[in-house]
């Protein structure tokens, strides 16, 4: 068993109204920053996890998105292992 | 023997109270139950009331639904108790798939504190049987993750069974369809935004969420011949 750090991001599935983004997206023109657009917020995790290899991290990272992580219903995610 | 309400408190519940004694209020007898208890006492209705369970980390109910006595909710459900879950309570019973659906940030990124124009479009629930067929509600809502959001099947779903039980007026918080409140497929779990319990006395400035408290004390009551009729304030 190895200890495998994983990345995840979890992002409001395309479509979903990100109301976080708008905001931001409305704001940056204030600053000066013009031609700004599709701006969506999200959330990265970072963990480690112990496992046999790589793939087995992954899995076992995947199946914590889908149970706990990300809520499937409105958010997609993506697991990096490092 | 009056019907009892077991209402469920969670490390950052706070309106336990409250239903409390808009329960005890009606003459129910109100009991509060952990959230670590791995079961339920005796109960005719289970309340998740409002707060911010677990401190809402993660996402809104996302730790919630893990806690232990979430499973003896669930079970009181598959016999066909009834369960009303307000606000955050609401949040908890979606992200534990017992309602369809999620709550999200409100449109406009504000959290919303006033008084809301529910019209009630489902009155043969037991939540609702009180009610005339678009009657409305005066109660306030309390909240800053109240946007529904379901899938395009799953709202076709809802309309054709009848299970959006509740529409804002005026819509506040970007909700799909204006929906502040849903059931169930077997119309006994009844999740809802807005508070019933602070809309329970004239003092306060309504008593229209009397309404869904009484409504679903009738139903125990009816379904159980040992309880008594809960008093209604005239």
């Amino acid at each position: 068993m190895s200890t495998y750090k994983a990345r995840v991001s979890v992002m409001l599935k395309p479509g979903i109204a990100d109301p976080q983004g708008q905001t931001i997206e409305r704001a940056l023109p204030a600053l000066g920053f013009e031609g700004v657009g599709g701006v969506r917020v999200g959330k990265r995790i970072e963990l480690e996890v112990e496992a046999s290899d790589p793939e087995g991290a992954r899995a076992l990272v995947l199946e914590m998105c889908e149970r706990l992580l990300a809520n499937p219903v409105i958010e997609s995610y993506e697991v990096e292992i490092v | 023997m009056s019907a009892r309400v077991g209402i469920v408190v969670f490390p950052g519940s706070n309106c336990e109270q409250d239903v409390a004694r808009a329960f005890s209020d009606l003459g129910a007898e109100a009991t509060y139950v952990w959230h670590a208890e791995p079961e339920l006492p005796k109960v005719d209705i289970v309340v998740l009331p409002g707060g911010f369970a677990h401190g809402d980390y993660l996402r809104t109910g996302a730790i919630a639904r893990f806690s232990p006595v979430m499973a003896a909710v669930e079970r009181f459900v598959a016999r066909g108790g009834l369960v009303i879950g307000i606000c955050n309570g609401f949040q908890i019973l979606c992200e534990a798939g017992l309602l369809p659906g999620a709550l999200r940030k409100n449109a406009g990124l504000k959290f919303l504190c006033r008084w809301v124009d529910l019209r009630v479009d489902n009155v043969r629930t037991p939540f609702t049987h009180l009610a005339e067929p678009g009657q409305v509600l005066r109660i306030p809502i309390n909240h800053f993750e109240g946007n529904y959001y379901c899938d395009g099947a799953t709202l076709a779903t809802l309309r054709a069974r009848d299970q959006v039980v509740l529409r804002y007026v005026d819509n506040p918080n970007g909700s799909l369809d204006d929906i502040a409140g849903i059931v169930n497929e077997t119309f006994n779990v009844f999740g809802l935004m807005p508070h019933p319990e602070r809309a329970c006395e004239a003092l306060l400035g309504s008593e229209d969420g009397q309404l869904i408290f009484r409504s679903a004390l009738a139903h125990v009551v009816g379904r159980d011949q040992r309880l008594t009729t809960p008093s209604l304030k005239s």
